[in-house]
């Protein structure tokens, strides 16, 4: 079985954000960067199914050069094959220009049958560069995944568990298919000494526009069509007010105030 | 009109997510700006009733595609026949909640034709003649403001509770707009297999009260009195990264950045110290409590009201003052 995965880089939740407004894309430069935590679980259920089901995983990452590192913890922790897409024309992509590209690379890895991606990033967040990479590859969506039941490759099929509103939804999809795990899915192992070590003379191979036969002018900032003309820092709340007083008191002040927001049926 | 506002229709068993109802108050108003109308589209396998609950709602037209293959929602299903519809009109702009469901749809036909998206709206304006949508990033730290410099039309996924409800108007109706989109079983890849129901049923994102706690509850059992509290109130359960981690409650509690994102008229945190990724998901609560025994825990400063105490102490005696109050 082939099994693809999609990592992204992301600022460290603690790093200040800079932001180029002229060509509406974050500047990443000296900014510390980690991989997408919600990524690390996509790799964990890339793994897993690697070992419950054999197979080879390739791991995929869009990004500036410096994203070789999220590439280089995946090889780390045995991932088989490894492609960083870079090129200065996907700065500044929107999600669909983010998923063509992703999709353009995993055609070109060819006869991949599930690609595991993170729920989503924690700075673009937007959630859906999984839906789109099925819409535009053709394959199963899967969104929301917190199991996968089971894989049979050879019958082209996978079965796994969705966390959707009110409840878990069971489905049943044919393969290839493009799974985005939620948080909890599964416990993400931490690389060892020797994988790192290992890891560090690999050389990542990147790929180009060219490379993956992705018109330029379609993609990052020339091809996006959401373009990002602000960016704020939200109010910050008015300071408010310690219940001051005996316990007894307190309670009789909050309830009151609570009551009195008529919000209680 | 070619810069008509369309707003997606969510509904499950018959009944329409009553959100769908708030994208069609802000619809409306962004019609208003673009000089246009407010429409619904709607996908099921009868559409009638849901057409004229729009109606009532402000939906001047309806468009509708009806079919035995969308009895039960499937992502899948709904995305194909949301891309036909949309790109039969090409409004301005569809509006789809920012919920799975809707996400599904919007994410899928967006892809499928090529549109720009935008997700998880919380502000809506008309600014030159464009859409402008106002989202949050990086964990809710920053808000970034996104217009579509392409072609029509701009889908945008809407935070739930984001902006007002309108008022219902019974005496108002919509025409309804009926297509055929011939779509079957064998031309689809996903199949929902079974329906488990969650017997907690947490729906944090449109729950008018959450009571959440944190590591500081200390245990599992910390959980009991915490949703005696939201039970009392009619309100459910959040927690914080940490109490998940602790195993002490499941991960479809977690509020924050890499939980839910809630938006209710109470919040009130028991033993949550306040990190960054956690007021990511809550702060724009419409009254916060913080009930923490520490009195320099940064919680306070997001604070409506702040509690200074042992939460083993303060909120049984809330739960004893709400229920001689409320009688209950
Ligand atoms: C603050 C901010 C706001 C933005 N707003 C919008 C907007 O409103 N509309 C819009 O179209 N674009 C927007 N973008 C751009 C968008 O975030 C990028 O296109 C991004 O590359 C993909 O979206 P995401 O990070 O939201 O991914 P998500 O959809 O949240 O990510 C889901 C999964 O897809 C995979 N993935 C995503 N990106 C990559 C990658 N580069 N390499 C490998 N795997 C990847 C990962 O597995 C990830 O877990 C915004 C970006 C920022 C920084
Ligand atoms: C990438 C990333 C993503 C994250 N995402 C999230 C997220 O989505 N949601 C989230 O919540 N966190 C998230 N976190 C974790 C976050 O940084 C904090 O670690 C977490 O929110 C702390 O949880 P807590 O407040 O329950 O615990 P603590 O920080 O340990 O605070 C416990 C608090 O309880 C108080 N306390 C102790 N005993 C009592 C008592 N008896 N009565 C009253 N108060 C008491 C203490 O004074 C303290 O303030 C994320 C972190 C990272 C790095």
């Amino acid at each position: 079985m082939k099994i693809a995965v999609c990592l992204k880089q992301v600022p460290d939740t603690e790093a200040e954000i800079k932001w180029d407004i002229p060509k509406g894309a974050l500047s990443r430069d000296g900014m510390d960067s980690i991989t997408n935590p919600f990524d690390e679980f996509a790799l964990e259920e890339a793994l897993l199914t690697k070992e419950n089901y054999d197979g080879e995983i390739v791991a995929i990452s869009m990004g500036p050069e410096g994203a070789k590192d999220v590439l280089r913890n995946a090889l780390a922790l045995t991932v088989d094959q490894v492609a960083l897409c870079t090129d200065d024309a996907f700065a500044g992509s929107d999600t669909y220009s983010t998923a063509s590209v992703l999709a353009a690379a995993i055609k070109k890895v060819g006869d991949v049958d599930v690609v595991f991606t993170g729920k989503q990033s924690t700075d673009g967040n937007t959630g859906v560069v999984g839906a789109e990479l099925a819409a535009i590859l053709g394959f199963s969506p899967l969104t929301q995944v917190s199991k996968v039941r089971s894989i049979d490759a050879a019958g082209k099929k996978i079965v796994v568990e969705r966390a959707v509103e009110g409840g878990t939804e069971v489905v049943e999809a044919k393969l290839p298919a493009v799974v985005s795990v939620i948080k909890g899915i599964n416990e993400p192992r931490l690389p060892n000494l020797m994988g790192i070590r290992k890891a560090s003379k690999i050389d990542i191979p990147q790929w180009s526009a060219g490379d993956l036969g992705v018109d330029a002018g379609k993609v990052g900032v020339a091809g996006a069509s959401t373009k990002v003309v602000e960016i704020a820092v939200p109010p910050p709340r008015g300071a408010g007010e310690i219940l001051k007083g005996e316990l007894e008191e307190i309670a009789n002040t909050i309830t009151d105030k609570l009551i009195d927001l008529k919000v209680i049926k | 009109m070619a810069n008509d506002v369309w707003v997606y229709i969510e509904h499950k068993d018959g009944a329409i997510a009553p959100m769908s109802f708030e994208l069609l108050g802000i619809g409306k108003q962004l019609a208003d700006g673009f000089g246009s109308s407010v429409s619904a589209f709607v996908i099921g396998d009868k559409v009638d009733d849901l057409a004229k609950e729009a109606g009532a709602y402000g939906a001047a037209k309806v468009y509708a595609v009806e079919g035995d293959v969308f009895k039960t929602f499937r992502g899948e299903a709904y995305a194909k026949a949301a891309a036909f519809l949309l790109d039969k009109y090409k409004p301005e702009i569809a509006l789809f909640r920012a919920t799975v469901m809707g996400t599904d749809v919007a994410a899928a036909a967006a892809a499928q034709l090529g549109f720009g998206l935008c997700t998880d709206t919380i502000g809506l304006a008309v600014d030159g003649g464009k859409a402008k949508m106002t989202r949050a990033a990086f964990g809710g730290n920053y808000t970034v403001s996104v217009v579509n410099e392409k072609a029509a039309p701009q889908i945008a996924t809407v935070r739930p509770k984001a902006f007002a409800m309108p008022e219902k108007d019974a005496s108002k109706s919509a025409e309804v707009v009926k297509e055929s989109f011939a779509l079957a079983d064998a031309d689809l890849s996903t199949q929902v297999v079974e329906f488990i129901k969650s017997a907690t049923s947490v729906n944090l994102v449109e729950a008018d009260i959450i009571v959440s706690g944190g590591r500081g509850l200390g245990n599992e059992g910390g959980f009991e009195i915490v949703k005696q509290l939201a039970d009392l109130l009619g309100g459910a359960v959040g927690a914080s990264r940490a109490a998940v981690d602790s195993e002490w409650i499941p991960y479809e509690h977690q509020v924050g950045q890499t939980g839910k994102t809630v938006k209710p008229k109470i919040y009130i945190a028991c033993g949550i110290s306040g990190a960054i990724q956690h007021l990511a998901g809550m702060r724009t609560s419409d009254c916060i409590v913080a009930i923490n025994k520490d009195p320099d825990a940064p919680i306070f400063k997001a604070a409506t009201f702040g509690i200074v105490g042992d939460y083993k102490e303060v909120v049984p005696k809330m739960i004893e003052k709400f229920k001689s109050k409320l009688g209950r």
